[in-house]
């Protein structure tokens, strides 16, 4: 799509909105949000992009093919679910540590990579399909 | 438990390998065998310790919880059989990793090579000390998978990739029927590992169900061991490079069958249908390969029958389940895999060499390879069964086994010495006619094109030259000149394996001590002691022995006539499963095809048709039928302004759906009715529901306009009245229908069990204040797992439909196509 406006704004827009995806991502297991949302909204920021820009340029801004992207979330969800068998808990047991960070206690978890895991699937999935639906209509 | 997590760390290690391999081989070369090496050899240490327990008749039944809420474990079981089995993949396997560093040096894609041997011999290994009846069979499946991988390594030819296919699907189709059967004992029994099964004594064999799950378990064994008439893909995978026929598809792989049989021989044999089927399928498979393996000049394809036939003998022997039968079968077994894992490689260093492996063009090829055609010899000798040789000492306790009873064993006897005196023949006509007689010129050295016609013997389908030639085959070093002997990482294996079947029968005591008689009492699920030694002595078994020596010096004599006659025989046959296997699959095809062009005509407005006339029909006829319509709703008092406004909202954009002039206007207008719902899930509580529910409206609109824009459809509705009317009415029923359902479903009382459950436990059990997450992510995480799955699998789906639709429009260096289809 041609036009001024968009591409001026693209940029600015789609920043902000995967900022916003990742904040979604990590504020959900208290509040509002989690992977699943977080990757729809990173899906759409991708989307803006694309029709401003072309998908050639998403694909670029990507660096890896979406369904690597989405074979990587899988991959690390399953593995989240895989670490607990190292402390002879079940499978998809939760584990969590809490460092502390310059004074700060971060708690971290396996549910945590797991979610991201999802953020990554529902990113890389519905963005290969999306990207690609784009695609043919530049074809086209 | 210190020593439990090093055995399984050694069983893993193998997987680490192959991930590690094709960066050993990109800094090292073909050099990287020598390091990829270690870890088998690794492994083979590892199980030695193990060796003196065993032979004292211990057994190691360890592991870790896998699915306790199922009863499941991951767990091993180490004993005679399954130790004598690790030591063979892992001692075998470190020589065939040697060896392929030799044989596929320069090939660009040697470290994939090595990823794929190493996946398959982490994944036989597997097979033999699971102990879980899941675990095994898991790995059981992997072997098929990296096997699928092996023999269609060279895939730019039609002949492997068709092996490979064959050898997938009928393994694969043996796993299923397999998996029925575990399952249906672990119904029966409620034991879920072998050691367990194995002390259960007599339940599974007075089970009314034994011989339904003897078929389903035999199906799986059967296929994976070539037994006739599953036997066809094995000659096939000699599509595959040498090291694997040498070590899948003789020495490991195709003997899991054979192992399988052994492992349940004490809780499943003896039985009348157990002592019927296995000597019948087993008997007719030994004379049945062994005849078709004089029928062939490929070196390869010869060595493939007489597996076949080996491998139906050691199927008859277990069938048997005689105590002499059992100690026969252990010793031929390893026999086998030391001789004809040394004769495959010694095929391959010929091929290698010269150019050919096609037995007619091979001759006096004693004086250039000395050492290969000693290595040959011995390896035939053992074969063969000859003294002072493992494979005789197993060929005299096969004929103690099978003269020791009634009249009925006559016959398998008759077989034995029939397929044992063929077999003979091929052992020399492979190790003996290629290096004897006046020099012939190898097509190397003569013809240098027609290297790549000999190649590919198995399939019918003859190749045209691969489009990449560095990966498509190997490069003889002979190249530059006469064949000659090969390096040392070539002639290593095969050197140790027949030395192997040499010395196992010079210290006799020794080895029936540390492994035949745990392997054989293992099998037999008592003690069994053997102490045979490879000293001929007068008895009829030697007489016998003698007899095929005889018969087979004959045939061996005599061999380009039977070649002929049986050549002859098959013409007149004509068809066998081979044929059988492509008819069934263009068959199945075929099928496949009518059944979806009935089922998927193809229009996307009868699809609809169809979903919603059943989604109406579904939620209206049970209510109808029983007389459960919902009552009238009580509408509340009291709506406040900003809840009517949305639900205004909502009603105002449905006629804009039906209404609107234009598609685009249409697929819009139903977003605002998404986002008037997802306004009242967020003023009802469900912020979280809300927020999905708005991001998916927006990529509704935003895919289905994409679509709608790719189908190219005249932008405007142009349905006749007398389409629309139906259309409507499906409509109207299934909105009709979906409202009453709804009303009906709040209607009942609201059980709050569950979510006071979550409500009270989110935040001490999984540290998180947003319910609905922690829902998702952790106390319902694996359906999440699978969702996800699901998620990728249907966008990897739809981007392959995308892609089948648009293939023509495609330029070839489109970056979408970089990391998929091309390789």
């Amino acid at each position: 799509m041609n036009s001024l406006i968009l591409r001026t704004i693209a940029p600015v827009l789609v920043s902000l909105m995967v900022l916003f995806s990742i904040f979604v991502l990590l504020r959900g297991h208290n509040e509002p949000g989690g992977g699943f949302i977080g990757g729809l909204i990173a899906v759409a920021a991708l989307s803006i992009y694309g029709i401003a820009f072309g998908v050639g340029a998403v694909r670029r801004a990507l660096r890896f093919h979406p369904a690597t992207i989405a074979g990587a979330g899988l991959m690390l969800a399953t593995l989240s679910g895989l670490v607990s068998a190292l402390f002879g808990a079940p499978f998809m047991t939760g584990l969590w540590v809490t460092p502390v960070i310059f004074g700060t206690e971060i708690p971290l978890a396996t549910v945590m990579s797991f979610d991201i895991g999802v953020y990554l699937v529902v990113v890389g999935a519905i963005g290969a399909v999306a990207l690609s639906l784009e695609e043919e209509e530049d074809d086209a | 438990m210190p020593a439990t997590s090093l055995t399984f760390f050694v069983l893993l290690s193998p997987f680490i390998a192959a991930a590690l391999a094709p960066l050993a081989t990109r800094l090292l070369g073909h050099r990287a065998a020598w390091l990829l090496a270690l870890v088998p050899a690794g492994i083979f240490l590892h199980f030695t310790r193990f060796s003196a327990d065993v032979a004292g008749g211990g057994t190691t039944a360890e592991g870790y919880d896998w699915i306790p809420s199922l009863g499941l474990r991951f767990s091993w079981l180490i004993d005679g059989l399954s130790l004598t089995f690790a030591l063979m993949i892992s001692g075998i396997g470190t020589l065939i990793v040697l060896y392929a560093g030799g044989y596929l040096k320069g090939h660009a894609q040697q470290g994939r090579f090595f990823a794929y041997i190493l996946l398959f011999m982490g994944s036989m290994l597997g097979v033999v000390v699971s102990d879980s009846l899941f675990s095994l069979f898991v790995y059981w499946e992997l072997t098929s998978i990296t096997s699928f991988l092996l023999i269609g390594f060279e895939h730019e030819r039609t002949a492997a990739r068709r092996a490979a296919f064959q050898a997938l699907v009928v393994t694969g189709g043996g796993g299923l029927s397999l998996l029925a059967g575990l399952l249906m004992i672990w119904n029966i029994t409620g034991i879920a590992d072998l050691s367990g099964l194995l002390a259960s004594g007599e339940t599974l064999r007075s089970a009314p169900l034994y011989p339904v799950i003897l078929v389903l378990i035999l199906g799986g064994a059967f296929t994976k061991s070539a037994q006739f008439p599953f036997h066809f893909w094995l000659p096939n995978a000699m599509e595959a490079p040498t090291p694997v026929s040498a070590y899948l598809h003789s020495a490991t792989m195709v003997k899991a069958g054979v192992y399988l049989v052994m492992r349940l021989f004490p809780v499943m044999g003896g039985t009348v249908l157990w002592e019927t089927i296995l000597p019948l399928f087993g008997g007719v498979t030994l004379v049945f390969g062994a005849v078709l393996a004089v029928r062939h000049v490929d070196l390869k394809m010869m060595l493939a029958y007489t597996t076949m036939a080996s491998l139906g003998l050691l199927v008859m022997l277990t069938g048997l389940g005689s105590e002499r039968a059992i100690d026969a079968a252990v010793l031929y077994l390893v026999a086998h895999a030391l001789f004809k894992g040394a004769l495959f490689m010694v095929a391959g260093i010929i091929d290698h060499e010269t150019g050919t492996r096609n037995l007619t063009k091979l001759a006096g090829l004693a004086r250039a390879m000395p050492l290969t055609f000693a290595i040959a010899m011995v390896a035939a000798l053992s074969m063969g069964g000859l003294p002072p040789f493992l494979g005789f000492v197993a060929k005299e306790e096969i004929y103690a086994a099978l003269t020791a009873g009634d009249s009925a064993l006559m016959l398998a006897c008759a077989a034995a010495v029939l397929g044992n005196a063929l077999m003979f023949a091929v052992a020399f006509a492979v190790a003996l006619k290629p290096f004897v007689g006046p020099v012939l010129p190898s097509p190397q050295r003569g013809e240098g094109g027609s290297k790549s016609r000999m190649r590919g013997t198995a399939g019918s389908e003859q190749v045209a030259t691969p489009p990449h030639p560095p990966s498509g085959h190997l490069l003889p070093v002979g190249e530059k000149g006469e064949p000659h002997d090969p390096p040392v990482l070539l002639w290593l294996g095969p050197a140790l394996m027949a030395l192997g079947g040499l010395l196992t029968a010079l210290f006799a005591p020794a080895f029936h001590a540390a492994i035949s008689s745990p392997m054989a009492s293992a099998v037999a699920g008592e003690t069994h002691v053997i102490d045979l030694l490879p000293v001929p002595h007068w008895s009829l078994p030697l007489a016998l022995s003698l007899v095929t020596i005889a018969i087979g010096v004959g045939f061996y004599l005599v061999l380009a006539r039977i070649r002929a006659g049986v050549a002859k025989g098959l013409d007149i046959l004509g068809w066998g499963p081979d044929r059988g296997f492509d008819q069934a699959i263009a068959g199945l095809v075929r099928f496949s095809v009518g059944v979806t062009r009935r089922l998927q005509p193809g229009r996307l407005d009868s699809y609809m048709t169809v979903t919603f006339v059943l989604l109406a029909l579904v939620l209206l006829v049970p209510p109808a039928v029983y007389g459960e319509f919902a009552r009238a709703p009580l509408f509340p008092a009291h709506i406040p302004w900003h809840e009517l406004a949305i639900i205004l909202l909502a009603v105002i954009g449905l006629p804009a759906v039906v209404l609107a002039k234009n598609r685009l206007t249409a697929i819009v207008s139903l977003g605002i009715q998404g986002f008037a719902v997802a306004m009242i899930f967020l003023l009802y509580g469900a912020p979280d529901l809300a927020f999905t529910q708005f991001m998916v409206e927006t990529l509704s609109v935003v895919i289905l306009t994409l679509v709608m824009t790719r189908l190219r459809l005249s932008p405007s509705d142009r349905r006749p009245l007398s389409q629309v009317l139906p259309d409507a009415a499906i409509a109207i029923a299934c909105g009709l229908g979906m409202m009453l359902f709804l009303m009906k479903v709040t209607e009942a009382p609201f059980d709050s069990s569950l979510s006071d459950f979550f409500e009270r436990f989110s935040k001490p059990l999984a540290h998180g204040g947003n319910i609905v997450n922690v829902i998702i992510v952790d106390f319902r995480g694996t359906d999440t797992l699978g969702e996800i799955a699901v998620v990728m699998v249907a966008a990897l789906s739809i981007l392959s439909l995308i892609r089948v639709r648009a293939g023509a429009l495609r330029r070839p260096d489109d970056p979408a196509e970089t990391d998929g289809g091309r390789r």
